[in-house]
């Protein structure tokens, strides 16, 4: 099996873990504080930084490319309010337009 | 949980399945951008069917897309999943389910179910509202997966249409509605600053769990200070 379905597999099998227990241990268990804190956090913190590798990154070198347009195109249209479907295809667009002219 | 709106539904069977369809729909988004990231077709619908939480599935071919080990995308997704702990635990009391339905019910308790479920004013129209809700999404993730993941390999060169800049979007898109307050605002900031100051240094897939890192420590932080009502 290749490591991309191994991996696949590892994170089905963890996701799925961690909603069972969710429904399963009660409800005081996961009440402290802290862990509410922390837990509201990490989706922030982690996806702050999957935008900022997915933008910048390419391999290990930082680059500024139609990327950046897009993602700021992707901001003017959560401005807007627009749909995830318009905000995402909207992104993907500019920065085709932008590989075409550039 | 803070980061879940909840949803006063007067009317929970019609709001859930406009919510399922509308969140369904952008699995369409996935497929495309997971065969962009280099996943075939059948890792794609495998994501959607097997890990079935959207934020986690577009971190896995994030992180694998830039290079990182595959078990690193597993992690990342580990660590975005694990809000589905607590969106569970608030949810069970109110669901009460036991033996294979718990099981079943497991799988679909993502932002949208919980966010509608816990919308409803009793324990029936949350049951109503939870499955109604996380069941169509459930149902409409996956064909749109498939449809997207076979489109986005039938258009050919990614690039070209700008589908890896997409990936940047949709990761936007879903942290846009959770910088509520400052303390998000400030961990998102930081969270990315981080990351980019780590690209060049460490392998692929290290800056974002590093990312995931720093929202720990603020968040231990702010709540050993008391400040935890600031959201």
């Amino acid at each position: 099996m290749s490591p991309t379905w191994v991996a696949i597999l590892v994170a089905a099998a963890g996701c799925y873990g961690l909603k069972l227990l969710g429904v399963s241990v009660p409800q005081r268990a996961l009440a402290h504080p802290v862990a509410q804190r922390v837990a509201d956090l990490i989706p922030v913190g982690l996806l702050a930084a999957l935008v900022a590798v997915q933008v910048l990154a390419s391999g290990h070198a930082l680059t500024l490319d139609a990327r950046l347009v897009a993602l700021g195109a992707a901001v003017v249209l959560l401005l807007l309010r627009a749909p995830f479907l318009v905000v995402v295809f909207g992104a993907a667009a500019v920065a085709a337009l932008v590989r075409l002219w550039w | 949980m803070v980061e879940v709106r909840a949803k006063r539904a007067s009317k929970p069977v019609v709001d859930s399945l406009g919510v399922g369809v509308a969140t369904g729909a952008y699995g369409v988004s996935f497929g495309a951008v997971a065969t962009a990231s280099g996943l075939d077709v059948a890792q794609a619908c495998a994501l959607s069917l097997l890990v079935f939480t959207g934020a986690s599935q577009f971190a896995f071919v994030g992180v694998v897309a830039a290079g990182g080990a595959p078990l690193t995308g597993s992690l990342t997704a580990l660590l975005l999943g694990s809000r589905n702990l607590f969106y569970g635990a608030a949810l069970a009391p109110r669901l009460g389910l036991r033996g294979w339905r718990r099981l079943a019910a497991a799988q679909v308790v993502i932002d949208e179910s919980t966010a509608m479920g816990l919308g409803q004013p009793d324990p029936r129209a949350t049951l109503t509202a939870f499955h109604l809700t996380g069941w169509s999404v459930f149902v409409l993730w996956n064909l749109m997966t498939l449809l997207g993941a076979v489109g986005g390999t039938a258009l050919g060169d990614p690039r070209t249409l700008g589908l890896d800049a997409a990936v940047g979007a949709a990761f936007l898109a879903l942290l846009w509605p959770r910088l509520t307050a400052w303390p998000q605002r400030v961990v998102a900031l930081l969270g990315a600053a981080t990351a980019t100051g780590l690209v060049p240094w460490t392998p692929a897939g290290v800056p974002v769990i590093a990312g995931g890192a720093l929202a720990v420590a603020v968040g231990v932080a702010l709540a050993r200070r008391g400040s935890g009502d600031a959201s």
